[in-house]
């Protein structure tokens, strides 16, 4: 292996790289280098609103539903760009046989409002209408929906002066429209915003070139509206809001500064264990925890890994695992001690022995974090992932840094 | 250090088994309290500037309400932790206007409201998750010991790990019940996260010692050592390293206990007390089952 012959080397490296992490780190250290990428935090921390809604489909056809799910995030992301929200985040999700569509809003002042602005649905339909005697009429549920819509434009009747939307279809929508009037040539056809008729004008002719006017009853401003909807996008299906979470930013800043605090005070508590439990090999393992938790930020950071409260807890806890894998290698290196061997064939045999341990006992929190991280979403996805990033990172530490360590300064002090 | 766990293993077996059937008898009688986000519902926290008891606010509340579907309790930090059926955006709002014209320089913490349906969905998430890692285990402790040892088989390691797993999942489960009981904790997706959690670390530690059995075994077995006086070997050489690895995560979840924010304060605790009896399982439970059951079967 390269580290084994270049030992010396290679732990200088390290060193080299995890300083710079720390730099990296710890912002107000070297604004230069660390505001090359800023720490990413979730919303728990840096306060923000965290919307799911449940994306209706029922009326869409199986084979259009992918298209419309992002029609939708599309439409929903132009709509959250409004809101003068550093980075929103909109995706989606499906869960069994529902669609999800996530907001996250970090740092919004009005979430009340910023939830109406999402859910203010222009969601426009067009309807056949078959009449049956004197009764009202039934309306039968067409392919042409907003999310054809290619522009709006408000414009005004030339008699009255009423205001009115003109909308122009794409050319997919153009063809159901041109199909739909032919079909109801001298029928009349409904228009539908929201649920609500608008409108049943009497179709004269086929209309091709996919351009309709709604009339309706609109204000004036009403009828701006519908138009700036209609162009950042009508909804293409109905969404419904079912889980909400809203964290105040000084609640956020008050517990990343405790997490901070207990990371510290953690890291301190195990430097001092170390020390008093194994002198001189603690304070090897006490720089490899320091080169470990730089590194380790380090990587958080640049990835980045979003983080939440949940994801400090992960990694404060592999803190604590990390330093399993020198207790290991000491323990061993110790038994061998015993049993006469020298420095240098006590390291190389206790590192040898408690590889296949330090190895093995990782795997099992691998395997979970690993599976954690599939089954579950929002905050509590960040603890998996930090604390199997952590883990990994920990093994690398222990083979590389605390064996090199080890193996230069013990063996050159000659102890 | 020279402990003779198998000399004791009665005192040591008597104590893994009372604690079970405790924690199962907690978990039964006190039951266990699920969260909003298994069962769906509204986590509200509010403060406000007018100094105001715990009572008031839930009379406040009920005359907004009639009804009482809510629950009320104070936080450290002078804060209230309103509990309600899952509430829509026009509803919250409707409830956060009604009560700041009762209380003064109301502030709202957080907000959250899960609909039941995500809440089944989460359920079943969970439930998945905790089969997958069950499975995961299970699979890498037949891989961990999958080469053919003697005397004792392979098979024998694996299932006793799985045994004291499910010693060190049930302990946290009852103290989770009985402080459900106590002081209203509820389970939620963090304590299933933290159970989870704690399975791969009582894995690992039991794994460190059974490795060093074997590895025992095959150094002295057949010698002049019996297996009682390989196992206690083993166990010697492995105590440090178990307690001194459970020593450095204990420190740290202390730290977060103590320290941290108050919300990971259940948490920690749930993965102390599994990293506790994980390690006692590993020491004092693994060793003299595996004694048992290998005296048995020959």
């Amino acid at each position: 292996m390269f580290f084994k012959k270049n030992q010396t080397t290679f732990l200088i490296l390290v060193i080299i790289v995890a300083i710079i992490a720390a730099v990296f780190d710890y912002q107000p250290l070297w604004q230069k280098i660390s505001s090359f990428r800023p720490w990413t935090l979730g919303l728990d921390l840096a306060g923000g609103s965290y919307l799911i809604y449940d994306i209706d489909l029922s009326q869409t056809a199986p084979s259009d539903r992918s298209l419309v799910v992002n029609g939708l995030r599309d439409v929903i992301e132009k709509r959250v760009n409004f809101f003068g929200v550093s980075e929103p985040r909109v995706y989606t999700e499906t869960a069994g046989e529902h669609s999800r569509l996530i907001v996250e809003l970090a740092g919004i002042k009005d979430i009340s409002e910023a939830i109406k602005q999402i859910g203010a649905t222009p969601l426009l339909d067009f309807r056949e209408v078959e009449e049956e005697g004197t009764s009202t009429p039934k309306f039968i549920l067409t392919n042409l929906t907003g999310r054809y819509i290619k522009s709006a434009r408000l414009a005004f009747d030339s008699v009255t002066r009423a205001p009115q939307v003109e909308l122009e279809f794409n050319d997919e929508g153009a063809k159901i429209f041109e199909e739909l009037t032919l079909k109801n040539v001298g029928k009349p056809l409904a228009i539908f915003l929201d649920n609500q008729l608008i409108e049943m004008p009497v179709v004269k002719e086929k209309i091709s070139g996919g351009k309709a006017q709604i009339t309706g009853k609109f204000s004036l401003e009403a009828a701006r509206q519908l138009v700036e909807r209609f162009n950042a996008g009508a909804l293409p299906a109905p969404i419904n809001l079912i889980n909400q979470q809203t964290i105040d930013a000084t609640l956020g800043e008050n517990a990343l500064s405790k997490a901070i605090i207990a990371g510290l005070f953690g890291t301190l508590a195990i430097i001092i264990f170390m020390l008093s439990a194994y002198r001189r090999l603690g304070l090897f393992a006490s720089l490899a925890l320091l080169i470990y938790i730089s590194l380790v930020l380090g990587i958080f950071k640049v990835v980045p890994v979003t983080m939440s409260l949940a994801g400090i807890a992960g990694f404060i806890l592999s803190i604590g695992m990390a330093v399993d894998a020198n207790i290991l290698i000491f323990a061993r290196t110790n038994e061998e001690r015993k049993k006469g061997l020298s420095w240098q064939a006590a390291i190389e045999e206790g590192f040898r022995r408690a590889w296949p341990s330090i190895r093995d006992s990782n795997i099992s929190t691998l395997i979970t974090t690993a599976i954690l991280y599939n089954l579950t979403s929002g905050f509590v996805r960040g603890f998996a992932l930090t604390l199997f990033i952590g883990v990994i990172v920990s093994m690398f530490s222990a083979i590389v840094v605390t064996y090199g360590f080890l193996k230069t300064f013990m063996l050159k002090s000659k102890i | 250090m020279n402990l003779k766990v198998i000399e004791k293993r009665k005192i040591f077996l008597s104590l893994a088994a009372f604690l079970v059937g405790l924690s199962i008898f907690s978990i039964v009688f006190f039951g266990l309290k699920p969260g909003i986000d298994l069962t769906g519902g509204t986590n509200w926290q509010l403060s406000f500037s007018e100094k105001i008891g715990e009572e008031k606010l839930i009379s406040h509340l009920y005359a907004i309400r009639s009804r009482y579907d809510f629950s009320v309790s104070s936080l450290n930090d002078g804060s209230f932790l309103i509990h309600l059926p899952p509430l829509s955006e026009n509803e919250h709002q409707a409830l956060r206007e009604e009560l700041s014209k009762r209380i003064n320089g109301l502030q709202e913490k957080s907000f959250s409201s899960i609909g039941s349906t995500i809440g089944s969905e989460i359920r079943k998430r969970a439930v998945w998750a905790i089969l997958l890692v069950l499975l995961g285990i299970s699979l890498y402790v037949a891989w961990a010991f999958r080469k053919v040892s003697r005397p004792v088989k392979s098979f024998k390691y694996g299932v006793i790990t799985l045994v004291t797993l499910f010693h060190d999942v049930v302990i946290p489960t009852g103290v989770l019940a009985f402080l459900g009981h106590l002081k209203g904790v509820e389970i939620d997706t963090n304590f299933i996260v933290a159970l989870l959690t704690i399975m791969g670390f009582s894995v690992h530690d039991t794994i460190v010692v059974f490795d060093r059995i074997r590895e025992n075994l095959l150094v002295y077995g057949g010698k002049n050592f019996s297996l009682k006086e390989v196992i206690d070997k083993s166990v010697n050489q492995t105590f440090m390293r178990s307690v001194s690895t459970s020593l450095s995560l204990f420190l740290v979840l202390l730290a977060i206990m103590f320290f941290g924010p108050s919300s990971l304060f259940y948490f920690a605790l749930i993965i102390l007390v599994g990293t506790f009896f994980g390690t006692y399982s590993s020491i004092f439970v693994a060793s003299p089952l595996l004694y048992l059951w290998q005296k048995k079967s020959s």
